[in-house]
């Protein structure tokens, strides 16, 4: 039976910089809690001559040629829904931390 | 900040034995970015491109937008894992490594975990003396790059105290090789150098590739540098950090080295390391915590649902290892003898990280002692003065171009240097800064006779003296014109011409 703990669901909102109350880790541990459960039961079903798939169609080698295209945005397109900008780049909060 | 305290290295390594581990991102020169259609800023015809003028939806994570993999940069991937002689996977797949930070919009990145495209490899890394060291390899993965962010407000620009920050997503999505080492033992001392001889030898590999443009300095190379100590004799791994950040050959020496005497400062009086991301400055040459290392859980790798696993044909792989150049210890070998240079002239060279640049310069027409000269003479010591490498400072053909007018005796050593200063300076091409500044030499043996003939009126003592054969005398003559001529004159050809006037005087 898998199981979710209070604290394992306040690490991933920190993960996620989600901000959550006692309450809200209280109802969530439960609620993912139960839908654990329900995936839990795939296991029930999964048998040893059915190898763990991450893809549900079977292709493979898909490739894109390395050609330029008119995907490419302008500043002001990709700037369009920034919340907030400074010139042609996005502002965002300074966070500590994270950064890869 | 607390005082950080250093043992003396001599004393750290009776004491520990150093073990590291070292982290190479290669951005690749493809056209486009890894999954996107996007020009890609690590290849030199989009270097520099104005914020936010290099972005798809896919680079911006925007909703509906769907990644699709750069064939080309696969088989980049490929050849480099190659060269690093490894095994490339018969099937290989993607993963999100899920974060929540704004470089990467869509909280995750596209990289690979448990199906990397290389793995299991070795690489020759030679020392200044020649010694060889095999650095295994544990695999080499495909992923991408993150936007850039510049950090606004607080004291220095880092990111601690920053008020805000500003993301460019220019660099999001730019195809990366990701190269891990398995643990380095059995370096001791040389543990530092190895860990810069090792770049380098990657760096000589990414450029004989055609694969990246691999300049440092502008984090097409980047190297993350982990470092551990364990107390002699002992069988356990002590904890290591990681240093980010260390972004040229000389930093990456140095900064293994100040990990070395800080950690064991730490653990001889009892304390603990801490398993931590640290930072590399510089400015300072220390290097100060980040945050806490999160466990590979943290990040919650799946596998990406929007990308197909990459089977490469055995066929493809065959033919791309036909295709490798050959390896840098070979290849060091070779240019050593066509060059002609002695074991301690091509140490120099290689370990300066300058063997592509030398080679390049010869190639552009300059013979190889001269490409050996201003590449380890001016240029490093420019480059040392400025704590840079060499390699940033100018182009091989403006090399070439320096020495080709040294050699049609356009410009003396002194001048070539001024006019070398004007390049490092970003004032154009050699020629263009002979004509800006002026800095030819006279070879007009008119206009230096004339200055001759006045330094040997205004001495006539001197004259007397090499009139009596005293021909050493001439050197206070010389030395008036060259200053009369600003140092733009030949000394050798001044030296014929005061004694032939000296000679013909009345």
């Amino acid at each position: 039976m898998p199981e979710i703990s209070a604290e394992q669901v306040a690490h991933l909102a920190n993960l996620a910089r989600i901000a959550l109350t006692e309450e809200e880790i209280a109802h969530l541990t439960t609620e993912l809690g139960q839908i654990m459960q329900a995936v839990e039961q795939v296991n029930q079903v999964a048998t040893p001559d059915v190898p763990p798939t991450s893809h549900p169609i079977p292709m493979q080698n898909v490739f894109r040629a390395d050609v330029v295209t008119d995907d490419v945005l302008t500043p002001e397109q990709a700037l369009s829904g920034a919340p907030e900008r400074d010139g042609d780049r996005f502002v965002v909060s300074a966070i500590l931390g994270e950064e890869q | 900040m607390a005082r950080v305290e250093l043992m003396d290295y001599e004393q750290a390594l009776e004491l520990f034995e150093p073990v590291i581990g070292l982290e190479v991102h290669v951005e690749l020169n493809t056209e486009t970015k890894m999954f996107s259609p996007a020009p890609n800023p690590a290849n030199e015809k989009y270097h520099g491109a104005a914020p936010n003028t290099l972005v798809s939806p896919v680079c911006l994570g925007l909703p509906g937008s769907l990644p699709v993999v750069n064939g080309e940069a696969v088989e980049k991937s490929i050849s480099l894992g190659l060269a690093l002689g490894c095994s490339i996977a018969e099937s290989s797949r993607f993963a999100r490594k899920n974060y929540f930070y704004p470089d990467l919009a869509k909280n995750y990145q596209i990289s690979q975990y448990d199906e990397p495209i290389a793995f299991d490899g070795e690489v020759e890394v030679e020392l200044a003396d020649g010694r060889t060291f095999q650095v295994p390899i544990e695999r080499a993965h495909m992923e991408e790059d993150a936007g850039k962010l510049t950090h606004v407000g607080g004291a220095t620009g880092r990111i601690q105290g920053a008020e805000y920050s500003l993301v460019d997503y220019n660099r999001a999505g730019v195809p990366l090789v990701e190269i891990v080492t398995r643990p380095i033992f059995g370096a001791e001392g040389d543990a530092p150098e190895l860990a810069k001889a090792y770049v380098s030898t990657i760096r000589d590999m990414a450029i004989s590739l055609g694969i990246s443009e691999a300049r440092m300095e502008r984090g097409n190379l980047r190297c993350d540098a982990n470092v551990s100590l364990r107390p002699r004799g002992a069988e356990q791994l002590g904890t290591r950090t990681e240093t980010k950040n260390v972004n040229s050959f000389r930093s990456i020496e140095r900064a293994v080295r100040y990990e070395i005497q800080r950690q064991a400062a730490i653990l001889a009086k009892g304390g603990a390391i801490t398993q931590e991301t640290r930072h590399w400055h510089e400015d300072t040459g220390t290097t100060s915590p980040g945050r806490p290392k999160s466990d590979a859980d943290d990040y919650r790798y799946f596998p990406e649902p929007d990308l197909v696993p990459v089977v490469p044909s055995r066929e493809r792989v065959a033919e791309l290892r036909a295709a490798l150049p050959e390896p840098p210890p070979a290849r060091r070998r070779r240019l050593k003898a066509e060059w002609g240079f002695t074991d301690l002239e091509f140490q120099g060279v290689v370990n300066g990280g300058l063997l592509n640049e030398v080679a390049a310069t010869i190639a552009a027409g300059a013979s190889p002692a001269a490409a050996r000269k201003w590449w380890t003479g001016e240029l490093t010591r420019l480059a040392n003065a400025s704590e840079t490498d060499a390699a940033s400072l100018a182009s091989p053909e403006h090399v070439a171009e320096l020495a080709a007018l040294v050699e049609a005796g356009t410009l003396t050593d002194r001048l070539a240097r001024q006019v070398l200063e004007g390049v490092v300076a970003g004032e154009g091409s050699p020629q263009q800064i002979v004509d800006a500044r002026g800095l030819a030499v006279v070879s007009d043996d008119g206009a230096l006779i004339a200055a001759i003939d006045a330094a040997l009126a205004a001495q006539p003592d001197v004259l007397a003296k090499i009139r009596d054969g005293k021909v050493q005398a001439a050197g206070a003559v010389i030395g008036a014109v060259m200053k009369a001529m600003q140092g733009k004159a030949d000394a050798a050809r001044v030296r014929e011409l005061v004694l032939e006037r000296a000679a013909a005087a009345e």
